[in-house]
């Protein structure tokens, strides 16, 4: 079975964010890149489901972006990832732009499993798994902490408000990963020099049209550092008293 | 005919959740300002308080039923939605950015030809058209956004809207038996976690970080929250080192939330740390380093030892509660 990660190359979350001279996206001068931490899940979850049903299995990394995002590629192929896919686009896209090119190269790749992290921590829309589902008429659990595929049939743990949702579906099938899914294993100085000879085809990304449209990006506004009302629990008498009649919330 | 606006609400167990009012609310609001018409619609079987709708000002409710639907079904509450949806010819789709909503709007953006924005936090039509923001970088930044399409799906995140009680409370609610739903992928089990408020929902969280010095401290932590009414909820330090579960995570690599109080208790403030909890109403911060970065967005601090001043705090809450 050829099984795809859809993998996005994001600002570290140590970033502070500035405002870029668009005036539309951040100012990417002094920040660091990563794959994004919940694709790490997904790369695991795909890797380990590749080593469960045999060797004749793939794992084919596609990331939609430019050419600084083969970084994350790389460190994908590294982890274990047999191929990687780089699908070229300089300009900022929404998510349906973007998924549509990932859908594509999916089924043009023949991928029946497909796994995303949950969201990517950059533009935090947590829909381009969903919408990659859709267009191609596949199954999909969102935001999995337990997974077991048999045959054609999966069942999956996702995690909602106050508890887990066990949910059964059908391969084939997009799974968003999160967080307590797996441990994303570190690559080992072997993979991160195999990873050096793997392939990464690199092809423009289908056109698409962007159905909504960032107009501009600005910061919250600061908030005004409050008061220290004191060292020891001598303090506590105070914070309850302007909890209840200054901030009301008690 | 005045173009519509669909609110989807949210059932659990048979009971409309609270986002449902919010999210009916914002529907009504934006039509007014944009000359649409409202009405709702819940996928569900039997809902105890349906009626309620109507103390929200919305006088249409499609209740689309059926026993098979009583629990999330991805793919049957989607093509019921669609179904209805393309029925009265809706432009806009409007979801509360909850677990469900987020899995559910983008599907129905799909099948609708829609452009889908998401965890909305102000909607402003002061152009004659929408333009929505929303947090990025899990609330370092916010942007503002226009649709490019003709329909249209919105979520709007919990807790910031507040749902608007009107006088006009009669509401017409049709029940639409759905016949043989699609339940190619649907929910067979709720696993719910015991007895706990989870921090994306609720009002007040008490959170724990490194200064804890360990697990077996957190019980001050849980008696502070039990005192509130609260949350409990951790930095990704401590749930990294196995101190507490994953979904008490609040943070870039957690959940975002924006309570009406967050209690910070040895939390230094991380920069991915505060991007999840710096909208909530008021901080409080109680930790030993006076220069550590929780007290710039803090509202109120104790800049001393966790040890000393927790049980002082849940009992002088206590106090202040049973006065």
């Amino acid at each position: 079975m050829k099984i795809a990660v859809c993998v996005s190359h994001v600002p570290d979350t140590a970033t502070k964010v500035k405002i870029g001279e668009d005036g539309k996206s951040i100012d990417p001068n002094g920040v660091t890149y990563v794959i994004n931490p919940y694709d790490e899940y997904a790369v695991e979850e795909a890797l380990k489901t590749k080593e469960k049903i045999g060797d004749d299995s793939e794992v084919i990394i596609i990331t939609l972006g430019s050419d600084i995002s083969k970084e994350s590629i790389r460190k994908a192929l590294a982890m274990g990832a047999d191929k990687g896919v780089l699908l070229k686009e300089d300009n900022q896209r929404d998510s349906f732009g973007i998924a549509k090119a990932l859908a594509e190269e999916i089924k043009s790749q023949g991928c029946e499993l497909v796994f995303c992290g949950k969201q990517s921590v950059d533009y935090d829309n947590s829909i381009i798994g969903q919408l990659i589902a859709e267009l191609l008429g596949y199954s999909c659990v969102t935001v999995v902490v337990e997974l077991t595929i048999d045959v054609n049939k999966l069942t999956a743990e996702r995690e909602i408000e106050g508890g887990k949702e066990i949910v059964e579906s059908e391969l084939p099938a997009v799974i968003t990963t999160q967080k307590g899914l797996n441990e994303p294993r570190y690559a080992s100085l072997k993979g991160i020099m195999t990873a050096k000879k793997k392939t990464i085809e690199e092809k423009p990304a289908v056109d698409s049209i962007n159905l909504t449209e960032v107009l501009r990006m600005h910061l919250p506004p600061s908030k005004q550092t409050g008061r220290i009302l004191g060292t020891d629990k001598s303090a506590v008498p105070e914070l309850v008293k302007l909890l209840r009649e200054e901030a009301k919330v008690l | 005919m005045a173009n519509k606006i669909l609110a989807v609400l949210e059932q659990r167990d048979g009971l409309l959740k609270r986002s449902a009012f919010e999210t009916v609310s914002v529907a009504n609001k934006l039509a007014s300002e944009l000359n649409l018409e409202a009405e709702a619609v819940v996928v569900g079987n039997e809902i105890s308080n349906i009626n309620d709708v109507g103390n929200y000002g919305i006088s249409k409710v499609a209740h689309l039923k059926n026993a098979e639907l009583v629990n999330y079904s991805s793919s049957g509450y989607r093509d019921a939605i669609v179904n209805y949806a393309n029925e009265v010819d809706a432009d806009y789709i409007m979801l509360a950015n909850t677990s469900l909503g987020k899995d559910l709007a983008p599907r129905l953006a799909v099948k609708l030809g829609a452009g889908c924005l998401m965890d909305c936090v102000k909607l402003d039509t002061s152009s004659g058209d929408l333009t929505a923001t929303r947090p990025v970088y899990a609330g370092k930044a916010l942007v503002d956004v226009k649709f490019n399409s003709g329909k249209r799906v919105i979520t709007i995140r919990p807790n910031v809207f507040k749902a608007q009680p009107s006088d006009n409370s009669s509401v017409d609610i049709t029940v639409k038996e759905v016949s043989s739903p699609n339940l190619k992928t649907r929910v067979v089990e709720f696993k719910k976690s015991e007895g706990k408020l989870d921090v994306a929902e609720a009002d007040i969280i008490v959170s724990g970080g490194r200064g804890m010095k360990g697990p077996e401290n957190f019980y001050l932590i849980e008696e502070l929250a039990d005192s509130l009414g609260a949350a409990v909820g951790a930095s990704r330090a401590v749930v990294d080192a196995g101190w507490r579960p994953h979904g008490e995570q609040v943070g870039q690599t957690g959940k975002t939330v924006s309570p009406s109080l967050y209690v910070a208790c040895g939390i230094s403030g991380a920069i991915q740390h505060l991007a999840g909890m710096s909208s909530s109403k008021y901080i409080v911060a109680i930790n030993k380093d006076k220069d550590a970065p929780i007290f710039n967005i803090a509202d109120y601090g104790i800049a001393g030892d966790v040890f000393d001043i927790l049980p002082a705090l849940t009992e002088e809450i206590k106090k202040v509660k049973q006065g």
